[in-house]
């Protein structure tokens, strides 16, 4: 996967951020000719023959004409490679449907992988191919950064908020992980891999899971576990899972929805909005329920935060 | 008084440099003498941080650590940063060969407030002073200080911060008395399309160092804050948010970038004319477009964290305002070779370094769009493409107009000739050792490596050799440099009042100046760049 000049790109998406990479690059290198052509052809041609001779210069002081030209091509060349990085990078950011998540959690200097059944890892992720893969992302103590070169793709990893990425890798192999974000003495070697398998061959693994470097499995998924947090925690007291209006609002059908603010904003029920709403549930207030729910950072930590998260997206 | 065209006469005395001992220093109201503290203090710190990038590129011949370890290189990389945008590169131009020219240009006896001008200096000097002390516990965070990383740290980041707070104040003061400056004391008749284009730029940047440098100033003391007393501003565990610290620091540091080009363009826009013989071609575009990247600069600071979990809408404002802040810059560089055309172009060491500079930022600017488009920049951030694009605009562009506003200005700051022939083979081996360094961190970055990393993966080796050889020929150059100024200070032919026969009043005075600069205040008829003849060239 390690092509002398990066492109070998590893899914459609990865290869759609190539064509940006090199329409940039021939308009540049055709705008480097062009200026660096004008710079040298200039002091060759114009460079001082005869000594003495130098007041000899035409007074040109400029030119109206050229000014505007010079403002409008150069304009319109950016907005066309802005136009471009936006659109795909929009997609890339826009969540698929039916992804298999991955909880990745930095801390110094390693990668925690944990899987929605329950299953663990230390520095190897393990998904399918030809399907996409969520990676939701946290840190525990500071910034630190998730770079998959091969997919072009990266994000930084937060200390208290939740961030995500996803990726479609359609060819098995195994892919660099890098971290991005300065975090430490130990920020060089903070290395992991992204093992693509073929579908059967990741089925075979997650049934009967071990083999990895620091593979282990925990005894319930994370589903599961987020069941029984929330009941322990007295969450059901006030919000209802049947479809029913309890004191909060319900959780039947919230992951994903539009919800409605106070003062009228809209946000998506994303794994980040649910995580804030845990820990510092007066930052945003539902519209029509009053802002009574106490905060729960200190009571749940933040691996059961993300078991909550999970046991919602079951709640269809 | 020596006139224009008349470049044998009003040289060899010892002006502004007649008196003598410390005092005549410590105590100076001479904008000259300040001028020149700050160029011996921030070149010795320009040095020093070029030692740690030799420390840095040494460690990176082998993809293991070899010489030095990780946390040393951590420390070396943070230092070579801070020393050279806080210590170097951001009062290089403006504090040395601005409060130098500032009022030379102008026509002015010296800076609207002498007194504070040499208050600024002394702020700076107990800033560098608290920074040098950081060093019982030196810092390993990197120059842009994250939180919470910077928060935690066991290294002197309060101390440091502290430093910087006290560097950011000078930084304001001089800015302020720039501003004043150039508003009252310019010469009767100079109105404002008839400045320099190096006073446009020290204008424009003057005005960034004053709104921007406070939030710096701020941020830093919540971080000393955070670390000393506890309180949560930044750290998630007490209730703060890291990516806050991000947004207030790069909101300095974004602008601040400018106020390391703009006054370099102002040193480019002043050498191109002299020595094409030619009016400067668009002066009203070069002088706004500096104004018009002062006030863009400031609503583009988000371009630095499209990675940091900021909303789609947020980068997508973000990417769009950084390709409109690029117009401007391509504009500047539209004219200065436009001025080239149908010129008498000479070659001296000024005009290598001036077109250096064009050439390479050239470079520094094509390579820009690859980290505004937000596709590309989520691939290439923090690799070694930022890296190497940074190093294009800041060493290709601020630094290779400094070394041009050095070597034009020398004869007038010291009154002494530089060999040319010497200046010259420095210019030759900066000019390769820097493109051999920076290029192939282009070629690494889109591979994939990223940046701060002590340790690497083996198939990045053969870049990091090549950058590593390339370094030491730049080391090399800057050393011939250094050594050619310093043998021209010593014993250089006496240099005339106006050697490159140039029309901006600097010229008008003595060189080295008299301490008043001029006997009579000049009056201003027309426009600094008056080269050339109306009619066209004569046969």
């Amino acid at each position: 996967m390690d092509n002398a000049l990066a492109f070998g790109a590893a899914s459609g998406q990865a290869a759609r951020v190539d064509a940006v990479f090199l329409l940039i690059l021939v308009i540049g290198v055709f705008f480097f000719f062009l200026t660096q052509g004008m710079l040298i052809y200039f002091a060759v041609k114009y460079r001082r023959r005869l000594p003495g001779r130098d007041n000899e210069t035409p007074a040109i002081t400029g030119s109206p004409l050229l000014e505007f030209l010079w403002i409008l091509i150069p304009s319109i060349v950016v907005v066309v490679i802005f136009y471009y990085g936006w659109r795909v990078y929009t997609d890339q950011r826009i969540p698929v449907a039916g992804a298999t998540e991955v909880y990745v959690n930095a801390r110094q200097w390693l990668y925690e992988i944990k899987y929605p059944d329950g299953r663990t890892a230390v520095n190897e992720i393990r998904v399918p191919s030809g399907k996409p893969v969520k990676f939701i992302l946290s840190a525990s103590d500071v910034l630190h950064g998730f770079y998959l070169p091969d997919f072009r793709v990266k994000m930084d990893m937060i200390p208290g908020r939740v961030t995500s990425l996803w990726v479609q890798p359609e060819r098995p192999g195994s892919y660099q992980i890098f971290c991005t974000v300065y975090c430490g003495t130990g920020h060089s070697n903070m290395l992991a891999r992204l093992i693509v398998m073929p579908p059967n061959e990741y089925a075979a693994w997650a049934a009967h899971g071990e083999g990895g470097a620091g593979e282990g499995k925990e005894h319930e998924p994370l589903a599961v576990r987020g069941e029984r947090v929330a009941k322990n925690a007295g969450c059901l007291n006030c919000h209802a899972i049947g479809g029913a209006v309890k004191i909060g609002p319900g959780w039947k059908g919230l992951f994903g929805s539009n919800v409605l603010l106070e003062g009228g904003k809209t946000v998506t029920a994303d794994e980040e909005y649910l995580r804030e709403s845990i820990v510092d549930p007066g930052a945003k207030i539902v519209k029509g329920f009053p802002n009574v729910m106490p905060t729960y950072k200190a009571s749940i930590p933040p691996e059961d935060v993300n078991a909550v998260v999970e046991y919602l997206k079951t709640l269809k | 008084m020596a006139g224009v065209g008349d470049p044998e006469a009003g040289g060899g005395g010892k002006g502004y440099l007649a008196e003598r001992g410390w005092r005549s220093w410590a105590f100076t109201l001479d904008h000259k003498r300040v001028g020149a503290m700050y160029l011996w203090t921030t070149i010795f710190f320009f040095l020093v941080g070029g030692v740690f990038a030799l420390l840095l590129r040494l460690e990176l011949l082998s993809p293991q650590a070899r010489y030095f370890s990780d946390h040393a290189y951590n420390v070396f990389f943070t230092l070579h940063g801070s020393m050279m945008i806080f210590l170097f590169i951001i009062p290089a131009i403006p504090s040395g060969l601005g409060n130098f020219f500032i009022p030379l240009q102008l026509g002015a006896r010296d800076v609207a407030f002498p007194r504070l001008n040499i208050a600024s200096y002394w702020v700076f000097a107990a800033g560098f002073l608290v920074v040098i002390g950081s060093l019982v516990a030196p810092m390993d965070t990197g120059w842009t200080f994250y939180t919470p990383y910077s928060a935690k740290s066991a290294a002197a980041v309060t101390t440091l911060s502290l430093g910087i707070f006290l560097l950011g104040m000078s930084s304001i003061l001089t800015g302020l008395n720039f501003i004043v400056t150039i508003h009252k004391l310019r010469a009767p008749g100079m109105t404002w399309h008839r400045m320099p284009l190096f006073i446009w730029g020290m204008y424009a940047t003057s005005i960034i160092q004053v709104i921007a440098t406070p939030v710096v100033g701020v941020t830093f003391l919540l971080l000393a804050a955070e670390r000393v007393f506890g309180v949560g501003f930044f750290d998630p565990s007490k209730g703060g948010d890291p990516v806050l610290f991000q947004h207030f620091f790069w909101f300095y540091s974004h602008p601040v970038v400018y106020v390391m080009i703009l006054p370099a363009m102002g040193i480019v826009s002043e050498v191109i004319p002299v020595f094409s013989r030619k009016p400067i071609f668009g002066y009203k575009a070069i002088a706004w477009s500096s104004m018009a990247i002062a006030l863009g600069g400031f609503l583009v600071w988000g371009h630095h964290m499209f990675t940091s979990g900021m909303s789609p809408l947020a980068n997508t404002i973000f990417s769009l305002m950084t390709f409109f802040v690029a117009v401007p810059t391509a504009v500047k560089v539209f004219n200065w070779t436009a001025t080239l055309y149908r010129g008498s172009i000479t070659f001296e060491a000024p005009m290598l370094y001036a077109l250096t500079f064009i050439f390479l930022f050239i470079v520094g600017g094509l390579t820009g769009p690859f980290l505004g488009a937000l596709a590309t920049n989520v691939q290439l951030h923090d690799t070694y493409f930022v890296v190497a694009h940074f190093h294009y605009t800041m060493m290709g562009g601020t630094v290779m107009g400094f070394f041009a506003g050095l070597h034009y200005w020398f004869p007038k700051m010291t009154g002494k000739m530089l060999n040319e022939k010497v200046a010259r083979a420095a210019w030759a081996l900066i000019f390769v050792g820097f493109n051999v360094t920076f290029f192939t961190m282009f070629i690494v970055g889109v591979r994939g490596m990223p940046r701060r990393y002590a340790e690497y993966l083996p198939k990045f080796q053969l870049e990091n050799v090549i950058s590593t050889i390339g370094s030491a020929v730049l080391a090399l150059g800057i050393l011939v440099m250094c050594w050619n100024l310093l043998q021209g200070l010593r014993k250089g032919v006496p240099a005339p009042a106006n050697p490159w026969r140039a029309l901006t009043l600097e010229w008008r005075a003595a060189s080295p100046p008299e301490t008043e600069n001029f006997h009579e205040i000049p009056v201003v008829t027309d426009g600094p760049y008056g080269y050339g003849t109306p009619k066209g060239p004569v046969a």
